[in-house]
């Protein structure tokens, strides 16, 4: 039973992680309607700045408390910077291109942020410095640590500000128009671009704001962390419903408990022929299932879809 | 942008590699212009993606070690011999690696020190076989590499075979582990590794009560090691790199469990002591070949590499004796080409900074020393040294 | 003068026609030899795995340029056929189930080539069958997920029974045979000696030409009409009394078809496969090579593949000598400046050219109208 219990706990606080993931991911394709696949590499770049930043200000002997909210504004300010330079370089210009034009953009962008990355930070993994005192609390036998509680309790946070801000403020109401038709929200006068370029930055904030959560929980940083993150986050959305903000939590905490349930009882469950290395197959076999049945997905409305 | 204009560019581009490689050749030229005989060494290690930091460190190792002979000017064959180096990418793609292979032996290179993986090793291995070149691999550990027959075909690391055996005996016999739980990451490298040490453990007595996977790209492990938590073992070893052993020993820790930790040389880095922080403390690794501290030069080799490059990752010694062993080997037979000097290879016995080396009639090390090592109070302590050829007397 | 050229290529009569296909073969035939004489043997592995791409590529053009069907987990099909191969061209069962087997199966290439194709075949309408229903990005996650099933499942059939020999992969593989000769040595032919790369070049040759046949044929014909149909409105084909369902499946039944060809050419090539060789990231790649040459037109596929297998390649080689001659030293590691201009390739192109290097002149017709931006 406390085994059962951990096993809940690991899968929703793995789900939280990609459903931090995913939420970037979902607010870019509710408003364009588009996969951004570098997306990920942003996640990467947010752990990575906040990692340098945090690391320097250490150094400085500024007090760790104070670092880390500093350093992760300064990751989020990056990120906003470079999700704005992604959109205009790489995706506004196909805005009317077919629609396949922007992924192979967006496979070239990650391509280049990897690199990049790799020139600037090296080819070794980055440990995280231990900041708080990480507690563990022991509920019904079942172990969560500090840094485990604020990722879950973060996540849906962020979902419900989301959720704020898209259905409750003029931005939010500009983005409901440019998803719904791009022309007619022009027509009404909505700046379509900046609107855009907004969502673009709010995404990458999220992706920031992961990264760090990300590289604190498993204590490292790597230029190569971002693109699986990134795949998995991209699966849960998908689960989910892309597009929608409940969608991406509800996808991300089920596929993280698809997870961690499925390494956990495959094995006993096939009498030992398959284990946990077809973890994987398990949650795709799932998120098939799921998409069988309902086609756009757990909370995706059913429209006719643009192919 | 008419058609017309991209193939004009596509044809400039063309023709532009065409100078650059041109100008590329004649840089090498002027080398052998002043009168030295030019040797050319190929290596091949994934420069890119997320191995790239152990395949950084394999070419370190080669360079440095090609520096010094440089530097000592040898002479062979009534020559003064410059050995020139040449690093390719091979991506850790069996694909790439033929490519690259291919490339090397284009470039007439006399010896591959190479390739890092086991997955890439193997098919570059038939190319140079077919083209007679000697290949010494510093880390691919599948016993599938020297099982090929290839003459061509050496390595300078125990092969799973061999590092699982002593594994899984120690941590029967020496630790008196009973019930051990078994992760591998399902490369090449770590299924092979944790296939033997079961091999190993099982005829020692132990009873291998978890078989659970993960991947090499994995940072969340708490699932699988929830389940391992179940069968309470008192080992767990895991087959795999450190990127995944760092982060899961710490995983290990945060889920209390009771058990002792245990790995591979794919462990035994710096970069698994900073990764897994005070969880490392007590974790058991091992690595082929004898401490760098008790080796004639092997201190110094380290102080070296740190001075010119950084903390040695994991096999740039090998890397290093590899590229020795072959220079003992043309100097033996005090020639460089490949048809020459592959018998005196065969037959070497060179004191490398890792162990004494031999090859046995397949290419494998002979005897194949494997030394446990365990991290006290943060850093790689050897504990013994198991199946070790004494330094050969001169 | 190259738009005369173009002009010629595409309006000019049956004699010139056959007069440029001549000399295209001949360029073709003497390709090897010239890129050997010039560039090193190197390049001719390089040009034979440009042509395993190419046939991957018009497989996978077949799928997504001509029924629109996004998928990204297209190289499972490459994995089937290349396994089938492995198992039976090599001693694996034999070590594996010596009960069963006890000097392995070793078929020949050609009977088990045919074969592979079926099976490969047989796995795209096993992925197309769930999948019926889904369109874009949710087909492309499912596909997705389809090929890191394959590939997980070839990773880890070593245990209960050794079927794949999991990620050690499988080794020794024979090389492919024209009756009794081996391709996988020199051979003379008329006093001129045929490395083994060059003999592997014509029969790669051979089978992308027929690739590109079949391709040819399947967009002119009734199906090739009906998937291209579906492509733009498939509700309205349906009206129009195209099955869908069954075209689609042989859409995709078609697609793995060519990709298990190429799977089996491989394995024979290479004489091993792993796992590690049907990674998501190539997937990907022979997606880029279809959209960046040109969904649906077969030239632009080409171009595409051509352009991605030997791209990296050409940074290889260029990326030193091109800093030493800008700098005078090498400023940048190599490696990481290589990949880093291949995606920003990526990203240029794509911008210059958003419909595709080469596109189809349908496509271009769409592209040109108001309402563009529905694949």
């Amino acid at each position: 039973m406390e085994i059962f219990l951990q096993q809940i706990i690991n899968g929703l606080v793995q789900g939280s992680v990609y459903a931090l993931v995913a939420l970037g991911y979902t607010m870019v394709y509710g408003i364009l309607g588009l996969i951004n696949f570098a997306h990920g590499e942003v996640v990467m770049v947010g752990a990575m700045l906040a990692l340098s930043a945090l690391t320097a200000m250490l150094g400085w002997g500024v007090p760790p408390l104070l670092a880390l909210p500093l350093s992760l504004i300064l990751a989020i300010l990056g990120c906003m910077a470079l999700g704005y330079s992604i959109e205009r370089v790489a995706y506004r210009p196909l805005r009317h291109a077919p629609r396949l034009a922007p992924l192979i953009t967006a496979i070239g962008v990650s391509i280049v942020l990897q690199n990049l990355a790799m020139m600037i930070w090296g080819r070794q993994y980055h440990a995280f410095p231990q900041l708080i005192d990480n507690q563990s609390h022991l509920i019904g036998g079942a172990i969560i640590n500090d840094i485990q509680i604020i990722i879950f309790v973060m996540a849906l946070a962020i979902m419900a500000s989301l959720m704020v801000v898209v259905h409750r403020t003029r931005l939010g109401r500009a983005m409901r128009a440019v998803a719904e038709n791009q022309h007619a929200a022009q027509l009404m006068g909505v700046d379509i671009n900046r609107v855009i370029s907004v969502t673009f930055m709010l995404g990458s904030a999220l992706a920031a704001v992961a990264g760090l959560m990300v590289s604190a929980n498993y204590g490292l940083a790597h230029y190569y962390m971002g693109f699986l993150l990134g795949l998995k986050a991209f699966t849960a959305a998908v689960l989910g419903g892309i597009g929608n903000l409940r969608g991406a939590m509800l996808g991300g905490l089920l596929l993280g408990l698809i997870e961690s349930l499925g390494a956990g009882y495959i094995g006993d469950m096939t009498g030992g022929f398959l284990g946990s290395n077809y973890q994987d197959v398990f949650a795709f076999f799932v998120l098939i299932a799921v998409l069988v049945f309902r086609p756009s997905g757990l909370l995706g409305e059913r429209i006719a879809e643009r192919a | 942008m008419p058609f017309h204009s991209v193939l004009t560019r596509l044809l400039f581009v063309a023709v532009s590699i065409l100078i650059l490689s041109a100008c590329g050749k004649s840089a090498s030229d002027q080398a052998a212009a002043s009168g030295d005989l030019v040797v050319k060494i190929g290596a091949a290690a994934p420069l890119t993606g997320n191995q790239a930091h152990i395949g950084k460190d394999n070419e370190s190792g080669t360079r440095m070690a090609i520096d010094e002979a440089n530097a000592k000017g040898l002479v062979i064959g009534g020559r003064k011999v410059h050995f020139e180096l040449i690093s390719e990418d091979d991506q850790a793609d069996p694909k790439t690696a033929t490519i690259v292979a291919q490339k090397l032996v284009d470039n007439k290179v006399s010896a591959i020190i190479g390739h890092l993986n086991s997955g890439t090793t193997i098919p570059a291995s038939k190319i140079y076989s077919d083209n007679g070149i000697v290949q010494i691999s510093p880390s691919a550990t599948a016993v599938n590499y020297t099982a090929q027959g290839f003459k061509t075909a050496f390595r300078v690391m125990a092969n799973d075979a061999q590092q699982g055996r002593v594994l899984g005996e120690y941590a029967a016999k020496n630790l008196g582990a009973k019930k051990i739980a078994v992760i591998d990451d399902r490369t090449a490298y770590g299924q092979g590794l944790a296939d033997e040490f079961i091999k190993a453990a099982q005829a020692n007595g132990a009873q291998i009560v978890a078989r659970e996977y993960t991947n090499d790209k994995a940072v969340d492990f708490t699932a699988v090691l929830t389940a391992v938590k179940g069968k309470q073992p008192d080992l767990l070893f895991y087959g795999g790199m450190d990127p995944q052993a760092g982060p899961m020993a710490k995983q290990i820790k945060a889920l209390a469990l009771k058990l002792k930790f245990m790995m591979g040389d794919g462990g035994y880095t710096p970069a698994f002591i900073k990764l897994a922080g005070d969880a490392a403390e007590g974790a058991y690794a091992s690595l082929p070949g004898v401490p760098l501290a008790k080796m004639p030069g092997g201190k110094e080799f380290e102080t070296r590499f740190v001075a010119k490059y950084q903390p040695i990752q994991l096999y740039a010694p090998y890397c290093y004796d590899a590229v020795n062993v072959m220079i003992a080997a043309m100097q033996k037979a005090d020639s460089v080409e490949p048809a020459k000097y592959l018998p005196a290879l065969a037959n070497v016995s060179h004191d490398g900074v890792t162990a004494n080396i031999q090859f046995d009639g397949k290419g494998d090390l002979k005897g194949g020393a494997i030394t446990l090592y365990q991290v006290q109070q943060g850093k790689w302590q050897a504990l013994e040294t198991l199946g070790a050829i004494a330094p050969a007397a001169h | 003068m190259p738009n005369a050229l173009r002009q010629f290529l595409t309006h000019g009569g049956k004699h010139q026609r056959q007069v440029m296909f001549w000399l295209l073969l001949g360029a073709l035939l003497l390709l090897p030899f010239i890129t050997d004489a010039l560039l090193g043997r190197g390049w001719v592995r390089i040009a034979d795995f440009a042509m395993l791409y190419i046939m991957l590529a018009l497989g996978l053009n077949i799928v997504v340029g001509y029924a629109g069907l996004l998928d990204l987990g297209y190289i499972a099909f490459f994995a089937v056929g290349a396994y089938c191969y492995a198992l039976t061209g090599s001693p694996h069962l034999a070590i594996a189930f010596p009960m069963l087997f006890p000097d392995g199966i070793h078929l020949s290439f050609w009977i088990v080539l045919p074969l592979a194709a079926l099976v490969a075949g047989g796995f795209g309408v096993l992925l197309g069958a769930p999948t019926l229903r889904l369109r874009g990005d949710y087909l492309a996650i499912v596909t997705l997920g389809f090929g890191e099933i394959i590939r997980i499942f070839l990773n880890n059939l070593n245990a209960p029974f050794n079927l794949t020999n999991g990620p050690q992969g499988i080794s020794r593989i024979d090389p492919i045979r024209m009756g009794d000769i081996s391709l996988n040595a020199t051979q003379g032919i008329f006093g001129i000696a045929l490395p083994s790369v060059h003999l592997y070049f014509y029969l790669f040759l051979a089978f992308t030409a027929l690739v590109i046949v079949i391709s040819q044929r399947l967009e002119k014909s009734r199906i090739g009409r009906a998937w291209m149909a579906i492509r733009e409105d498939e509700i309205a084909a349906s009206a129009m009394g195209i099955n869908t369902r069954n075209l689609k499946l042989l859409a995709f039944a078609m697609g793995a078809m060519f990709g298990g060809i190429s799977g089996t050419l491989f394995a024979g090539f290479q004489g091993f496969v792993s796992p590690e060789s049907f990674s998501l990231m190539e997937s990907i790649m022979v997606l880029c090579m279809v959209v960046l040459g040109g969904m649906g037109n077969i030239a632009g596929v080409i171009l595409g593949g051509v352009l991605l297998a030997i791209l990296p390649e050409i940074l290889r080689h260029s990326v030193v000598p091109l800093q030493q001659a800008l700098f005078g030293k090498t400023l940048v590691d190599p490696e990481s400046l290589r990949m880093l201009l291949f995606g920003g390739a990526l990203i240029v192109m794509m911008l210059y050219r958003p419909a595709g290097l080469w596109p189809s002149r349908v496509r271009r017709r769409e592209l040109d109208s108001d309402e563009a931006g529905v694949v």
